[in-house]
C-alpha cells in the first residue's frame, strides 16, 4: 500500500492550485507603482568597434526619461565569473572584462549597447529606433577551430588570443599514453555536443526599485538563486552592501539552469532605478531571450576507448573544445572542467582516464550551465564511444557494459570524485526487465514491415549532484561556498514556516519539504509551510541548480528540525517533569518512555512562547532554528536508459516508439514529482537528440532566434504512454546526507540523447547502413537521409 | 484610443485601448488578470490561450478591439462557481500536469476547447491537439494523462494498452 502522507507519498501539490486558476505570481505579474520601462538597443552584429552612440535625437522623444550606454558603467564593475579555472600550466584562465552595457566593442548578436527608459515600452521602443549607432563591422569568429588558429580575429583586444584555458584533468599522459600502447583495440569517435537554449517558458524580467527613505534596492528577478544575485550584484558590480539589497524572485516559470547567473538587465534595472528616481522595468520578449540568456553544452570532441584483449576498458581520453560565447558567464568556466572532466569515468572502472579542454571564445551569446551541464557532455562521448567500440567488437553492448561496471563502493575514480554508492548491474537489470528485449526482434520485423528500420539503444550514466562540498569545489576554483540553509519557525500554536535558500520553480518543494518535516514532528503537513525566493525573509542559502534543492538544502531543513525536537523535548520534559532523556515523540505527542504521560505538539510549542510554566533558566523562550549544511560528498544517481526508434529510410524521420529509464536516485520523498521531473528531463534529451540546434552562421548571425527556427519537442514528439515507462525502484541511498536521497531533476536530460543516437544508429546498420557510425545531434530528417545516401 | 467592452469571464468590462494594444495585453495591464501569460511573440507557444465567443484563441496574436463585444474567458474563469477546482483544472492537479506552472492556463483552456470539441479523444488526438501549446517542464507526458482523465477515460487501462 503507498503511503497517503510524509516521506514516499506521491502527495498533490499544494502550489498547483494558484498556478491553475491563474492566481501566480511571477516576476511580470508584478508592476511597481510609477515604473517606467527599459528597452535594450542590442546589437544585431556580431562583431563590432562602436565608434560613435548618439542619442540626441533619441533624448528629446515622447516619454523619455534617459538614456544610458556603456559610458554610465564605468565606474562599476562588470558582471563575475564566479569559477576560476587554473589551466595546465598553473596559470589562471583569462578573464575579460564584461560590461553591463556594452564598452567599445559589441561582441555578439544581442550584445546590449544602449538602455532607453520611458514612460512606456512602446515610447522607450520607439526612442531606441531614433538611436545613431556608428559601429565598425569587424569578421566575426564562430567555429572554435579558426578561433584558434594564430592569426585569427581576437574577440578581446587585450588577450592574447581567443583561448580561455588550456586544461588538463585525470591520470597523467604517460600512463594514460601506455594504457593506449598496450591496448587489443582502440575505439575513436569525434562529435559535437549541440548548442542548446534552454527555453523556459517564462521569459526573463526584472524589475528594480529604488526607495531614497532607507537607501535600499529591491530587484524582482526570475532567478533560480535570489541570494547568489544579492552576492554577485551587490558585491561585485554596483557595491551595494546586503543589507541594502533585497532580491525577489518569486514564482519562476522555469529555470533549468539559465536563470541561475547574474545577468546585465538585472543590474541594469537596479542600478537606473536610483539614477531615474523611479522603478525600472524589463521584460524580455523570446527573441531577446535567444540572443541574452546564456546557452548551453556546444562542445566539441574527440574520445577514445582503449580495450585489453578481453574488452576491459582500461584508458579513456577526450579532447574537447568547449564554447564559452564571448564573455564568461557566471558559471560558464566550470562546466567543461570540473561538471564534465570529473564524470568521464562514467560508470566504469576505467584505470586511465585523461580529459583535455579548451575553453574558447566566439562572438556568440555566452555558454553556461543548461540541465545536466557538463554531465550530458561526458556521457554523451563516452556512451556513444563505447556503443561504437561494442559494434567494432561485435559483442553485446549491454555486457560491455556490464563487465566493465564499478561494483564496489566507495570507489575513487581517476577524475577526482569518490562514488559513495550505487549498483549498476540495478538498474541495468531492471531496463532489461521494462524495454522486454526478448521481444524486441519481434517489433524490428513489424517495422520492417512497414517499410520502416527499427533500432535499439541503450545508455547508462552517473552524475555528480547535491552540488557540493564547499571545502572541495573552493580548491576547485568556485569563488563561493555551495552549502544551504534553513530556518524552522515554530509558531506559537503549532504550525510553523520554514524559510529555504532552495528556490522553487517547478520542483514542488512546497508541498515536498513539508512532508520531510511533518513526518519527522509527526504532525499534520498542511501545519507547514515553505517560504523561499525573498533575501528578506530566508536565511543565506545558494539556491537551486545541480539537482541540490533536497540533497543539500533539505538536508539543512532536517538539521534545523533535528534542533527544534532537541529543544521541544526539554520543554515537553519540563512539563512533564521527567527528564529529556526520557522523553519520545511520535504522532505529535511527546511521552515520558514507558508512562501514559504525554503533552501534545501545540502544548509545547505553546510553552515555549507563553514560558509562564518554563526552564528559562536553562532554555530562551521560542521555538526557531537555523540549520547551514555543507554537504560531505557529491551525490550520484545513476541509470540505465533504453529506447527504440524507428527510422523512415526515405525520409529519414526518426519517431522514438518506446523509451524506458531506470534510475537510482536514493531515496525518493514523492514519487510523483520525481517521475515528473524525468519526464521533463527525457523531453529535454530527446529535444537535443532529435529536434534543437541553436544555429549560427559563419557570420555569426544567429539563425535560430525564435520558435519558427529552434525545434521545441512538442507533445507528438515524445512516446506515447503505453511504450513508456520511468523507473525508480533501484535505490541504493546517499550514504552521507540524513534524507538519503540524490537528487533528480537533471537525470532525464543526461541519459537520454545518448540512448536515443545509439537507437538511430542500430537502426541504420539494421538496415544495412553499416557506413554511418555517427549522426550529430540534432538526428533530423536531413542529417539522418544525408547519412544514409553517404552526402 | 478606442472604446471597448466585452465580457470577461461573466463580467462585463470596458476599458479605452489603442488601435495596437493586443488581448494579452489588455487583459493582463488593464484588467489585471495575470494568469493569461506570453511566453512569446510569434504565436507559437500557446500561454496566453484564452476562448473568444467559445473559441481557443492566441491573445497574442488579437488585438482587444477585435475582441469588442466578444464573451472571454481566462483561465480566472474556469473554476466551478463554488470556486473548486473544474474537472479539467483538478485532473492536471492529480496527474501532476503542470510543474512551473507558466504554460498551465494556456494548457488548461486549450484542453477545455479539445474536450468541448472532442469529449474523447485519442492519445493521438490529444498530443495532435497540442501542437500549439509548449511544455518545458512535464514533458507532456502528464498533461495528456491528465487530458484524457478529464475527458472520463481509465488512464491506466489506455497505457495498458
Amino acid at each position: 500500500m503507498p503511503k497517503d502522507h510524509g516521506i514516499g507519498a506521491s502527495q498533490k501539490r499544494r502550489e498547483d492550485v494558484r498556478f491553475l486558476t491563474g492566481a501566480g505570481n511571477y516576476t511580470d505579474d508584478i508592476n511597481v507603482h510609477g515604473q517606467a520601462y527599459v528597452h535594450f538597443l542590442r546589437s544585431d552584429m556580431a562583431h563590432g568597434k562602436i565608434n560613435n552612440i548618439d542619442t540626441s535625437a533619441a533624448e528629446g522623444m515622447p516619454g523619455v526619461v534617459r538614456i544610458f550606454t556603456g559610458k554610465d558603467f564605468e565606474g562599476v564593475g562588470g558582471l563575475p565569473c564566479g569559477w576560476q579555472v587554473t589551466d595546465k600550466h598553473g596559470e589562471p584562465m583569462k578573464e575579460p572584462a564584461h560590461p553591463v552595457l556594452a564598452q567599445g566593442k559589441v561582441r555578439h548578436v544581442g550584445d546590449p549597447i544602449a538602455a532607453v527608459v520611458a514612460d512606456s515600452l512602446e515610447q522607450a521602443r520607439t526612442a531606441a529606433e531614433a538611436i545613431v549607432l556608428d559601429i565598425e563591422e569587424l569578421p566575426a569568429v564562430v567555429d572554435m577551430a579558426k578561433a584558434l588558429e594564430a592569426g585569427s580575429t581576437k574577440v578581446h583586444d587585450d588577450l592574447a588570443d581567443n583561448l580561455c584555458y588550456d586544461w588538463q584533468f585525470g591520470t597523467d599522459t604517460e600512463t594514460t599514453d601506455a594504457a593506449f600502447k598496450n591496448a587489443a583495440h582502440v575505439t575513436t569517435l569525434e562529435l559535437v555536443n549541440n548548442r542548446l537554449v534552454a527555453n523556459p517558458m517564462e521569459p526573463r524580467v526584472a524589475v528594480g526599485d529604488y526607495s531614497r527613505a532607507n537607501d535600499e534596492h529591491t530587484l524582482y528577478t526570475t532567478s533560480q538563486n535570489p541570494h547568489v544575485i544579492r552576492l554577485l550584484m551587490g558585491a561585485f558590480v554596483l557595491g551595494i552592501p546586503e543589507h541594502k539589497l533585497r532580491v525577489v524572485a518569486p514564482d519562476v516559470g522555469g529555470g533549468f539552469g539559465t536563470k541561475i547567473f547574474h545577468y546585465a538587465e538585472e543590474a541594469f534595472c537596479t542600478f537606473a532605478a536610483k539614477a531615474c528616481n523611479r522603478p525600472v522595468k524589463w521584460t524580455s520578449t523570446r527573441s531577446e531571450a535567444f540572443m541574452s540568456d546564456a546557452h548551453g553544452r556546444d562542445h566539441v570532441t574527440k574520445i577514445e576507448l582503449a580495450l585489453d584483449k578481453d574488452n576491459n576498458f582500461i584508458g579513456v581520453r577526450t579532447d574537447t573544445m568547449a564554447n564559452m560565447g564571448a564573455y564568461l558567464s557566471t558559471f560558464s568556466s566550470s562546466v567543461p572542467t570540473w561538471l564534465h572532466g570529473t564524470l568521464m569515468a562514467g560508470n566504469y572502472k576505467t584505470p586511465a582516464v585523461q580529459v583535455n579542454v579548451k575553453a574558447v571564445f566566439t562572438n556568440t551569446v555566452p555558454v553556461d550551465a543548461y540541465r545536466g551541464a557538463g554531465r550530458p557532455e561526458a556521457t554523451f562521448q563516452l556512451e556513444r564511444v563505447i556503443d561504437k567500440a561494442a559494434r567494432e567488437l561485435g559483442v553485446d553492448p549491454v555486457q560491455l557494459r556490464r563487465q566493465n561496471f564499478i561494483t564496489s563502493f566507495p570507489y575513487e575514480t581517476p577524475v577526482a570524485v569518490a562514488y559513495d554508492t550505487g549498483d549498476y548491474h540495478a538498474t541495468m537489470d531492471k531496463m532489461e526487465e521494462l524495454m522486454d528485449i526478448p521481444g524486441f526482434a519481434a517489433r524490428r520485423a513489424e517495422s520492417e514491415k512497414n517499410g520502416k528500420l527499427r533500432g535499439m539503444g541503450i545508455n547508462c550514466f552517473i552524475e555528480a549532484c547535491g552540488i557540493a562540498p564547499s571545502n572541495l569545489v573552493g580548491q576547485l576554483g568556485a569563488r563561493a561556498g555551495l552549502y544551504d540553509a534553513a530556518t524552522v519557525r515554530v509558531n506559537a500554536t503549532g504550525s510553523i514556516s520554514v524559510m529555504v535558500g532552495a528556490h522553487s520553480h517547478g520542483q514542488g518543494h512546497e508541498t515536498v519539504f513539508p512532508q520531510v518535516v511533518a513526518e519527522m514532528l509527526g504532525i499534520d503537513e498542511s501545519m507547514v509551510d515553505i517560504v523561499h525566493g525573498d533575501t528578506s525573509k530566508i536565511p543565506f542559502g545558494m539556491g537551486t541548480y545541480g539537482s541540490r534543492s533536497l540533497a543539500v538544502c533539505g538536508s539543512a531543513m532536517v538539521r534545523a528540525t533535528e534542533k527544534i525536537i532537541n529543544k521541544a523535548k526539554k520543554i515537553a520534559g519540563h512539563l512533564l517533569e521527567a527528564s529529556d532523556s526520557d522523553i519520545e515523540l511520535k504522532d505529535g505527542q511527546f511521552t515520558v518512555a514507558g508512562t501514559d504521560k504525554s503533552v501534545a505538539w501545540g502544548d509545547v510549542t505553546l510553552a515555549a512562547y507563553v514560558p509562564h510554566n518554563y526552564p528559562l533558566e536553562d532554555i530562551e523562550p521560542g521555538l526557531e532554528e537555523t540549520a547551514f549544511y555543507d554537504p560531505a560528498n557529491f551525490t550520484y544517481p545513476a541509470g540505465a536508459y533504453a529506447c527504440e526508434v524507428e527510422v523512415d529510410p526515405d525520409t529519414g524521420k526518426v519517431t522514438i516508439e518506446k523509451f524506458v529509464s531506470a534510475d537510482d536516485f536514493g531515496n525518493v520523498v514523492n514519487p510523483m514529482i520525481v517521475e515528473g521531473q524525468v519526464h521533463g528531463g527525457i523531453a529535454q534529451g530527446i529535444g537535443q537528440a532529435l529536434l534543437e540546434n541553436c544555429a549560427y552562421d559563419e557570420n555569426g548571425q544567429l539563425l535560430s532566434a525564435s520558435y519558427m527556427d529552434y525545434a521545441m519537442p512538442r507533445a507528438d514528439d515524445i512516446p506515447h504512454m503505453a511504450s513508456y515507462v520511468v523507473d525508480h525502484s533501484c535505490q541504493t541511498p546517499c550514504t552521507h546526507n540524513p534524507l538519503g536521497v540524490k537528487g533528480c531533476g537533471e537525470a532525464g536530460a543526461i541519459g537520454s540523447p545518448p540512448t536515443v543516437v545509439n537507437a538511430v544508429i542500430d537502426a541504420l546498420h539494421s538496415g544495412g547502413h553499416t557506413h554511418v557510425n555517427h549522426i550529430d545531434m540534432p538526428v533530423s530528417p536531413s542529417r539522418v537521409w544525408a547519412a544514409i545516401n553517404g552526402q | 484610443m478606442t472604446k471597448v467592452t466585452m465580457t470577461v469571464n461573466g463580467k462585463t468590462v470596458s476599458g479605452e485601448v489603442k488601435g495596437n494594444t493586443l488581448l494579452t495585453e489588455f487583459l493582463r495591464e488593464d484588467l489585471r488578470l495575470t494568469g493569461t501569460h506570453v511566453g512569446c511573440d510569434t504565436s507559437q507557444c500557446g500561454a496566453c490561450v484564452v476562448h473568444v465567443n467559445g473559441e481557443a484563441v492566441k491573445s497574442c496574436t488579437m488585438f482587444a478591439a477585435e475582441a469588442d463585444g466578444a464573451e472571454v474567458k481566462t483561465v480566472e474563469g474556469m473554476a466551478n462557481a463554488d470556486g473548486s477546482l473544474s474537472v479539467i483544472q483538478q485532473a492536471f492537479q492529480d496527474y501532476h500536469g503542470l510543474q512551473c506552472g507558466f504554460c498551465t492556463p494556456g494548457m488548461v483552456m486549450s484542453a477545455a476547447a479539445l474536450l468541448k470539441d472532442n469529449p474523447k479523444p485519442t492519445e493521438a488526438e490529444v498530443r495532435d491537439y497540442l501542437e500549439g501549446n509548449i511544455c518545458r517542464c512535464t514533458g507532456y507526458h502528464n498533461i495528456v494523462r491528465a487530458i484524457m482523465a478529464a475527458s472520463g477515460q481509465d488512464v491506466p487501462a489506455v497505457a495498458a494498452e
